[in-house]
Formats: C-alpha cells, structure tokens, sequence
C-alpha cells in the first residue's frame, strides 16, 4: 500500500504553497485516479510522489517505510514511472527502449545480462508488443509507444506503477486499449497504481479509487461512483454535467445549454 | 510479419557490419604502412612487423625497417588514437546532450587548447605545447561548466550556450596573441591550430597513449548508460540512473582524451560529428554498440585521412583541411539523405 500523508509543497524560491496538505491511500493491485484541473497540483503531487520535487513537510510510505528519501537507484526499484510518450533523439529499437527499464539492476561500468535481455523480452510479450520488439521506437504509433513505455516499466520489476497522464496523445482506441492493459497488469502482477488523468468518464471506467485535487486540496477521495458526482465536477472544473447510469455503469455528460453559456 | 529469418539475415547484416568496422583500423593501417613518399612492398610490410614481434631468420631491409618503425608506425597510431578520442567523444557528448549535431569542440575545448598553445609559441616557449592546450583545453570545459551551473542545476542548453560563449571568448583572445607575436611564430601557430600528425614520433605516442586511454576507458565501460541518460534528465533519473554524477565523468573522460588529442595533432574537426553518424546509419543507434564501433571508426577515418594529407601532393597537408573538406559535403549529404534514419527527426 502506498501513503500519500501530509503533503505540503511549494517552490523553493516561493512563498506560495501549492500543495496544503494532502493524504490519500492507494492499495496494492488497484489503480487509483488522481482527478483536477489544470493548475489543481496534481502534477505536483505526482512528481512528489515519483521524488522528482522534494516536498517541505509529508511523507510518502510504501509499505510503512518512507521512501521520499531513497536514492534513485533504490526508488528505480521500488517505482516504475511510464512518463507521458515522446520521441527520443535516436531511433532506438522497441527492445532497447524497454531494456532501460533495468538500468537499476546493471551496474555502473557494466552492459546488460544475458538475464536482463530475458526480463525485457518478457516485459514485452506480457504488454503484447513482441511484433514491435525489432522495430524503431520512433518510427510507431503513439499508443504504440505508450504501451513500449509501460513493458519498460515492468522489466523495472517494481512493486508501485505511476502513470501521467498515459491518454493525453492517444486517440480514442488507443485509450481505451492503454488503460485496459494496465488494468489487467495490475489485477495480474497485483502491482499498486497511481495515474493521473484528464477524462473523468477514463476515470469512472477504469479506476477501483478517484481522487479529486482542487488548489492544492483533497477536494475527495474514495470508489469512483462516491468522487465523481455531479456536485464535486461542478465544484471543481466549473461546469455542469449530468451524470447518467447506463447498465450499471456511471457516465458523465456535459450539460450543454445555449442560452446560458 | 517478418518472422526468424528476416531476424536471423539481420543479425548476420548487423555481425558483418561490425566485423568490417572493428578491422578496419589495422587494414587502413597497414595501408598507410605502405603507401608514402618511399613505397614499400605490401607484403615487406607484414613481414617487417611480424619480424619484430616474433623474431625469425631472415631480417628484412634495414632501410625499410627505419622508414615503418620510425617514421611511419607512430604516425599511424598516433592517427589512430586521436580518431579513437574524437570520434568517442564525440558519440559520447551527442548522447549526454541529446543532440546529433554536437562534437567534441563544443564545451570550448578546442577554443581553449588554442589558446595554451598559443601562448606556448608566442610567449613561453619554454612551456611545452601539450601540456599548455591540455591545460587551457580542460580549463575552458570548468569554466563552460561552472558558469552553466550558476543557473542552478546544469541543463544542457545552458551548457552548449557557455560552451559557445567561452569559445567565442578564447578564440578572441587566440586573435590578441596572434596580432601580438612575431610573424615568424605567427606561422607556426597557425599551422598548429590547422592540424596535423607531421610531428609524430614515439614520445607523442607515449603521451597520447596513456591520455587518451585514461579518458576513453570509463566510456567504454559505461557506454550502455548513455541510451538512458538520452531519453532525458528526469527519465534516466527515474529509471535509476544518477545523472548528474554520470555526466560528470562522461564529460570529463571525454575532455581529458580530446585535450590530449589536440595537445598531440593540433585541431582536427568534423571527425567527431561524421564518425558517429555515418556508424549510427550502418549498425543503429544503441550505444552498446555504437561507442566502440564509432571508436573503430574514427581511428580508421582519421589515419585514411592523414594518408591522403601525406600522399595528396609533395608536401604534408594539414589533416584539418582533409577533414574538413570531406566533413561539410558529407554533412549536407546525411542531412538530405540519411537524416531521419540517423537521429529520427
């Protein structure tokens, strides 16, 4: 389980807090969404988390043990990051991208084993990509890569997946076909999740658990149906929506209204 | 899909490719053993090295033995190892910047190593020139660097920017000293800051030996970890690797073999630019690979070209020129040709 508790942040050469104290829990084999707008924190709390910005006063525990301080060896090994897809300034192969992710575990003056080359390859076939593996990773398709990025985070072998924003580039498949994989890697490798994401209908789809951040606060936090409601989207993105239960399964539709823009 | 024999023919391709490049140091090499101004017979060539190593009845020519052993032997390698600097670094820097289109010289080494010389000629000739370009070489990478850093953490747009800026600034003050000194010295530094192995012989090999050797070891060895360090700061931070750390030691190994290099054979650009790519478009821009074959590379690059500075015409032309010339067309032709393929943009 992996414990956001207390947070405060703000920029070293500030004096605004960006961050005001915020807890959640996210528990082992479930993904749990972070929600909010843009300029909310929830970018901030993600890099908080991934130890890329050291926040003033908080911790973050996995397993009840702080892991804010960890060199980045150690916290390579203990959070896999799938960052949002770019293009590289080389055409590396899809299998080389993946090796990476395994970086932690080859030592300094020393190439990859015979047994990291194994992990890599298995990272691949689990995300089924093997097709790819020879191919350039500039040279496919963003769902494509955003899916060599997450095989690279699970030949990282680390217990904690973190996941920005994995949709933001991808069209309406690809979404759909990213999000599902790592809901059945999570399930499968029983791997603790944490992701942030835009959509809040992605969100209701795919998450066990919703946060919503606003200004740097918990705005709430608990099973999506109870976060994401009517009142806490109109409370947080300022516009209405409605949101319509189809089969079991919660939608939320924009209420578009032309004499009241 | 492809399927195992698309794989299999592609491996084969890649082991060839490789193969070729990692020989073809020691098959220029033994060219340039026997082609110059006293042909010697190719056969002679081998017989003469073999004889040295392994000692048999019969001893080859004298005269010849003189010519290889100490003429053209240290020019040879001395050629080669420069290559190897340049070239190496060269893959290295583009690799720690992210950027296809940087080389040795950016971080102001050359700029620098310019000036100790320079000064050497001109106004302390009892101050040996490699060690004042070595000196002033390395100094010219610590201030890039340290002026980079007083914007906080080093990034590398503002270390290529204060690499130019201290270019700029040592190359003006190369100017003073140029305007300053007699012409007599005036023509020996400018044949210098040209480039040239015409100086060669057992004690530059000694030097540039050890030097560059020193510098290009860690590379070797830590070669892998640039493929991580070039997807970005935050990512290889997050995929475990110390980036500020590891950059350190990949810029300083680097400027420690290309000060010696130029302290040994002046200033030869375009090598460590051309090297790398025209390897990145045979074999593949992993860097496992890609470093010690660039490193092949540029050792057989570097001592073609020389061969043609000694053979062109009845004097000695300065490397510099040779590279330069075949540097800016090759340039034009990969960026309109090769470019994608070679750094995927």
């Amino acid at each position: 389980m992996l414990e956001v508790k207390g947070l405060h942040f703000r920029h070293p050469s500030t004096e605004e807090e960006i961050i005001k104290g915020i807890e959640f829990k996210v528990d082992t084999g479930e993904i749990t969404t972070l929600l909010g707008p843009n300029g909310s924190g929830k970018t901030t709390v993600f890099k908080c988390i991934t130890g890329l910005w050291k926040s003033q006063k908080g911790e973050i525990l996995f397993k009840n043990k702080n892991i804010s301080n960890l060199s980045c060896e150690k916290r390579a090994k203990m959070l896999a990051i799938v960052p949002q897809e770019h293009e590289p300034p080389f055409p590396y192969s899809v299998l080389d991208v993946v090796l990476m992710g395994r970086a932690s575990r080859v030592s300094i003056f020393s190439s990859p084993s015979r047994e990291d080359y194994s992990r890599a390859e298995e990272a691949v076939e689990t995300v089924g990509i093997a097709h790819l593996k020879e191919r350039a990773y500039t040279k496919i398709s963003g769902g494509e890569r955003q899916l060599v990025l997450i095989a690279r985070a699970l030949a990282q072998e680390a217990p904690i997946l973190l996941l920005d924003e994995p949709t933001t580039h991808l069209d309406f498949r690809n979404q759909i076909l990213v999000l599902n994989k790592v809901r059945e890697l999570a399930r499968q490798k029983g791997l603790t999740v944490l992701m942030t994401l835009h959509d809040p209908n992605l969100a209701m789809l795919f998450s066990d658990k919703a946060v919503i951040i606003n200004n740097g606060l918990l705005v709430s936090n608990g099973a999506p149906q109870t976060v994401i409601t009517e009142d806490n989207l109109k409370k947080v993105y300022g516009i209405d929506v409605v949101i319509i239960n189809w089969n079991g399964t919660n939608v939320i539709c924009p209420r578009i209204d032309d004499s009241n823009p | 899909m492809g399927g195992d024999k698309g794989e299999g023919v592609k491996r084969l391709q890649f082991g060839i490719k490789t193969t070729l490049i990692l020989i073809s140091p020691f098959l220029v090499g033994w060219i340039a053993l026997f082609i110059g101004a006293y042909n010697i017979n190719p056969l002679m060539v081998l017989k003469i090295i073999i004889s040295e190593i392994w000692p048999y009845s019969g001893n080859p020519a004298i005269e010849e033995k003189a010519i290889i052993f100490d003429i053209r032997l240290p020019r040879v390698i001395l050629a080669g190892l420069v290559g190897v600097a340049l070239s190496g670094s060269g893959v290295t820097l583009q690799g720690i910047f992210r950027n296809p289109l940087v080389d040795p010289f950016i971080l102001g080494i050359s700029a620098g190593a310019a000036l100790g010389c320079a000064l050497s000629v001109g106004f302390f000739p009892s101050l040996p020139i490699q060690l004042m370009a070595f000196l002033f070489g390395l100094f010219a990478v610590i201030l890039a660097y340290t002026i980079a850093r007083t914007q906080g953490e080093i990034s590398r747009l503002p270390l290529v920017l204060s690499g130019v800026i201290i270019s700029a600034f040592f190359a003006a003050m190369v100017s003073i000293v140029k305007f300053l000194v007699d012409p007599h010295k005036l023509q020996s530094i400018v044949f210098w800051l040209m480039g040239s192995f015409s100086l060669a012989d057992w004690h530059f090999v000694r030097i540039a030996g050890i030097g560059i050797i020193i510098g290009i070891l860690p590379i070797f060895f830590m070669r892998w970890r640039l493929n991580v360090i070039s997807m970005g700061e935050d990512e290889a931070k997050s995929l475990g690797v110390n980036v500020k750390r590891e950059r350190i030691i990949f810029i300083g190994a680097s400027s420690l073999a290309v000060s010696i290099a130029v302290s040994v054979s002046g200033i030869i650009g375009w090598v460590g630019l051309m090297v790398p790519h025209l390897i990145r478009m045979m074999t593949g821009p992993d860097h496992k690979s890609l470093v010690p074959l660039s490193m092949a590379g540029g050792a057989a690059f570097m001592i073609f070209a020389d061969t043609i500075a000694r053979n062109l015409t009845n004097f000695d032309i300065p490397v510099g020129i040779i590279t330069a010339i075949t540097g800016a067309p090759f340039f034009v032709y990969i960026m309109k040709k090769g470019g994608r393929e070679s750094w995927g943009r």
